[in-house]
């Protein structure tokens, strides 16, 4: 048989996206939380808890857009300019959050509040905007022949503003619960309470975008409720039910870990969700993965060093997060 | 003044990358500095290396930092700023940009973690490793991303089809297309000098001081040692370059020269303003034959004039012309450096020669010039094409309107000049530090027992002896 190698990609690239969101959502999150921390040795904890590793998180975002860019050029070609106004929030609010990690350790004590700001603010305007942009493409895109024909605010909708603001709910989400299972004692305590609220403001916000969405477009809302798709849909709300109880009854015991993966799993399943509803348009609602899709030559040449290098990259990332395991104390760090 | 979307968006690009590539220039150099640092101190276990490699680590990763963001930005800004190009090239140029984030990218990210936080995790000979990792990483980088911008210059390997896009026929020849050899080394070595004049001027600053720091001396004496053996080789490798670039791009090297016409047995213009309106170049200071010497190895070899292509196919002369002139100045200037440091050192006044050391500070930030100017020539001399004779610039552009692209270059400036600036004032901090404060002995490790270790070990080799 064939590989269908543009199908395998749209796979590899959805795994490389959903890898961003979990992984850079938690370390955004925390940039979320900044300001609910109660103490500057707090904000330490939290910055330290994540220091090590975001730049690998980030990485993943740039396999993102190269992978696009790669694979899938046209799609590249018209989602850049289409999304133009947010993806230029997005790489400005990671420029301030991403040199933060740096910086405020080298800021006198009395100028540390400077980036403390900037961080809050730069993980927040990263994560509105890439919510913005995940709205702006699932309501779909003015295509004319080869290239956008939209104008450029056309990102901008109520909709995209409800998909924004629920990703940043969802990763002050995942922030909180990182933090659960990252600190101990009073701190832990706190955020284990900020994650509660936050699991109860993201299964409203689930809500509402779910239903938002089939409403977009008739489309999409066959997928969902007609006969006998429905069958095929019909677990993914149920799970999202299933990990919400998951979520409360460790949030209120005293686990410490399973938060984080219940959190991580609400995120899996609405992606798959994302995915039942897109398929197969890479562009909504007119432009296919086959239709995007570079020539088979330029697939395959890429997906040799894939198949080899994905693995490896997998295994010393995680042998990176293993080095660091374990709960974060006050005073970690090479500063 | 009305600027076009093209001219905001070509600006935009060259003012995002130039910030970029001012990182990666340092970041490569330095990430192999710490590398030999820590097998020096591995392997002699003395003291002096590993508070080098502490002092210079600190910087890296403020520099590496900076490195990171702004090279997210690029990742993005081919497809926000130059759309149509991307759809264009994404087939061949694609893939090379995912091998690079595949094989370098994550290697110095996913290494990176530890590098800074992980020595006592791990151990000294792990965390070595690491270390090798995040250099190897960069230079990795440097060999993808420089074989796209090779492509650009010099396409090969490809077909064009049914709907316009480049497609790969001979990945070999893609990624090894004729000017990435000559490119690659090229900008691996300024790499390299940039950091080493970086360190050399840390260096002398400290010796100006305090001549007897044994850190500052160790680092001012490794900075001069790659004056010395890699200025060379680098104006060789330029040399070469320039022949290639003779070869497959000659609208390039006659704006280079700053000739109009074509010409057997060509001067060196050494200096001129080009007029592009007037076709000329006016208050020429030259050099008989030597322009076609250089180019051609022979006294009377052709080399090109801009007026041999039609007007429309013309880089700008008066931009390439100079930047190329500050890169060469600058590559003399450091051979200077180069051969004082050997006189001194023969001399063993090395450590001791205040005027020098003055010298060296100066010369501290003059590897990022180069590196720009050679840049800027490189580039605006490819022009008007983006991919050269194939894909004008013009027609590379995005659909966006110029009043996107004109707000998103204004918060760019703003955002990248006070970001980078303050990094950069930090930077500077750190290296006004003096490098033997802090950690001191005590942060060695015992590498080896005590007794079996003959005493000189321990001694700096470059401590003249007491009675000198
Ligand atoms: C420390 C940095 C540095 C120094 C001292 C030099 N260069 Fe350079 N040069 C670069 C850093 C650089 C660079 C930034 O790496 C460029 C830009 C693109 C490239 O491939 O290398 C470059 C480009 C570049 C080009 C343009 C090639 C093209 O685009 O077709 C030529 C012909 C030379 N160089 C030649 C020289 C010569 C003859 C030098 C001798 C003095 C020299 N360079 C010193
Ligand atoms: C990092 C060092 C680099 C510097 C300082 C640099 C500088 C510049 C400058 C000054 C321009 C404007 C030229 C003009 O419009 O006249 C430009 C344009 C451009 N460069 Fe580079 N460049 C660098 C590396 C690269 C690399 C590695 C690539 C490709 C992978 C690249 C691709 C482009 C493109 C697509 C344009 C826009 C179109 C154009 O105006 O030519 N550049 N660059
Ligand atoms: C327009 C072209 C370029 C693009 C799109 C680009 C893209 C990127 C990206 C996305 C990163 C961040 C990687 C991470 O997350 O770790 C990065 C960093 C880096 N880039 Fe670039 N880059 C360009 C030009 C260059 C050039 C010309 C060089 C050197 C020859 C270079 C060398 C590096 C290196 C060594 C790093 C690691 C970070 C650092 O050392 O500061 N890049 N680049």
């Amino acid at each position: 048989m064939e590989l269908d190698l543009p199908l395998v990609w749209a796979l590899l690239i959805a795994t490389a996206v959903f890898l961003y969101v979990v992984l850079d959502g938690f370390d955004l999150g925390l940039g979320i939380l900044f300001p609910t921390a109660r103490s500057g040795t707090e904000r330490d904890v939290m910055m330290n808890s994540v220091a090590p590793v975001w730049d690998g998180n980030e990485t993943w975002l740039v396999l993102g857009g190269g992978g696009l860019y790669a694979v899938f050029p046209l799609a590249y070609a018209i989602l850049m300019p289409a999304l133009y106004a947010p993806i230029v929030a997005m790489l400005l609010g990671l420029v301030f959050r991403g040199v933060v990690f740096e910086f405020r350790f080298k800021a006198s004590e009395e100028r540390r509040w400077i980036w403390d700001i900037a961080f809050f603010l730069g993980s927040l305007t990263a994560a509105l905007a890439q919510g913005i942009i995940l709205g702006a493409i699932v309501q779909g895109i003015e295509v004319e022949g080869r290239a956008y024909a939209g104008g450029w605010l056309d990102w901008l909708t109520p909709f995209s503003l409800m998909t924004g603001v629920a990703v940043v709910i969802g990763y002050a989400l995942l922030g909180a619960t990182w933090l659960v299972w990252k600190c101990e004692g009073p701190m832990q305590d706190h955020f284990r309470h900020k994650a509660m609220m936050l699991m109860f403001a993201m299964l409203v916000v689930i809500g509402i975008v779910s239903l938002w969405t089939p409403a977009l477009d008739p489309a999409i809302a066959a997928r969902w409720f007609e006969v006998p798709q429905i069958f095929y849909t019909a677990p993914v709300p149920l799970m999202v039910l299933g990990l919400a109880v998951v979520l409360f009854r460790s949030l209120s015991g005293t686990r410490d870990v399973v938060p984080f993966l219940a959190s991580l799993g609400l995120f899996l399943v609405t992606f798959a969700g994302l995915g039942i509803s897109l398929y197969p348009n890479i562009v909504p609602p007119t432009i296919t993965i086959w239709d995007a899709a570079a020539p088979d030559s330029s697939l395959a040449f890429l997906l040799a060093g894939a198949a080899v290098l994905i693995p490896m990259i997998l295994a010393y990332s995680g042998y990176a997060y293993w080095i660091f395991r374990g709960k974060v104390r006050p005073g970690d760090g090479y500063h | 003044m009305d600027f076009s979307a093209v001219d905001l968006a070509r600006f935009q690009f060259a003012f995002t990358v130039s910030f970029h590539i001012i990182f990666p220039s340092f970041t490569i150099g330095l990430a192999s500095f710490l590398m030999v640092l820590e097998g020096l101190w591995l392997a002699s276990g003395r003291d002096v290396y590993l508070r080098l490699f502490k002092y210079w680590m600190k910087i890296f990763a403020v520099a590496f930092g900076m490195g990171v963001v702004s090279g997210i930005v690029m990742t993005y800004q081919f497809g926000t700023n130059w759309s149509v190009f991307s759809d264009k090239t994404g087939p061949v140029l694609g893939p090379l940009m995912g091998y690079e984030v595949l094989s370098a990218f994550f290697l110095e990210a996913g290494f990176l973690g530890i590098m800074l936080f992980g020595l006592t995790r791990v151990g000294p000979r792990l965390h070595f490793a690491a270390t090798v990792m995040v250099a190897f990483g960069t230079a990795l980088s440097g060999f993808w991303i420089l074989s796209v911008n090779s492509w650009m210059q010099t396409p090969a390997g490809y077909s064009i089809n049914e709907v316009g896009q480049f497609v790969p026929e001979n990945w070999f020849e893609i990624v090894f297309n004729p000017s990435f050899p000559y490119r690659f080394v090229h900008m691996m070595l300024a790499a390299y000098l940039t950091t080493a004049f970086v360190v050399g001027a840390v260096g002398a600053w400290h010796l100006l001081k305090d001549r007897t720091s044994d850190a500052a001396r160790v680092m001012f004496s490794m900075a001069m040692w790659m004056a010395a053996l890699v200025t060379p080789l680098q104006i060789f490798a330029g040399d070469m370059h320039g022949l290639n670039t003779l070869e497959h791009q000659p609208a390039k090297i006659a704006a280079m020269e700053g000739h109009f016409e074509a010409e057997n047995g060509a001067p060196l213009i050494l200096f001129g303003i080009p007029d592009m309106a007037a076709g000329e170049t006016r208050y020429k200071v030259e050099i008989p034959k030597l322009g076609s010497l250089i180019l051609t190895h022979t006294l009377d070899g052709r080399v090109p004039g801009l007026n041999d292509f039609p007007p429309e196919d013309r880089p700008n002369a008066t931009i390439v012309f100079f930047s190329f002139r500050v890169m060469v100045g600058i590559g003399f200037a450091m051979l200077g450096i180069g051969l004082m440091s050997l006189y001194l050192r023969a001399r063993g006044r090395l450590y001791d020669a205040p005027l020098f050391h003055k010298l060296a500070l100066a010369m501290g930030p003059t590897g990022f010039i180069a590196v720009l100017a050679g840049w800027i020539t490189t580039e605006v001399g490819r022009q008007p094409f983006t991919v050269y004779g194939l894909l004008r610039t013009t027609d590379s552009i995005s659909p966006v309107d110029a009043p996107a692209v004109a707000t998103s270059l204004l918060v760019f400036i703003v955002v990248y000049f006070i970001v980078f600036g303050i990094g950069t004032m930090y930077l500077l901090r750190a290296m006004a530090a003096p490098p033997d404060s802090g950690n001191g002995p005590a942060d060695m490790e015992p590498v080896r027992a005590a007794g079996v270790t003959p005493a000189p070990a321990y001694r700096d080799p470059h401590t003249p002896k007491p009675a000198e």
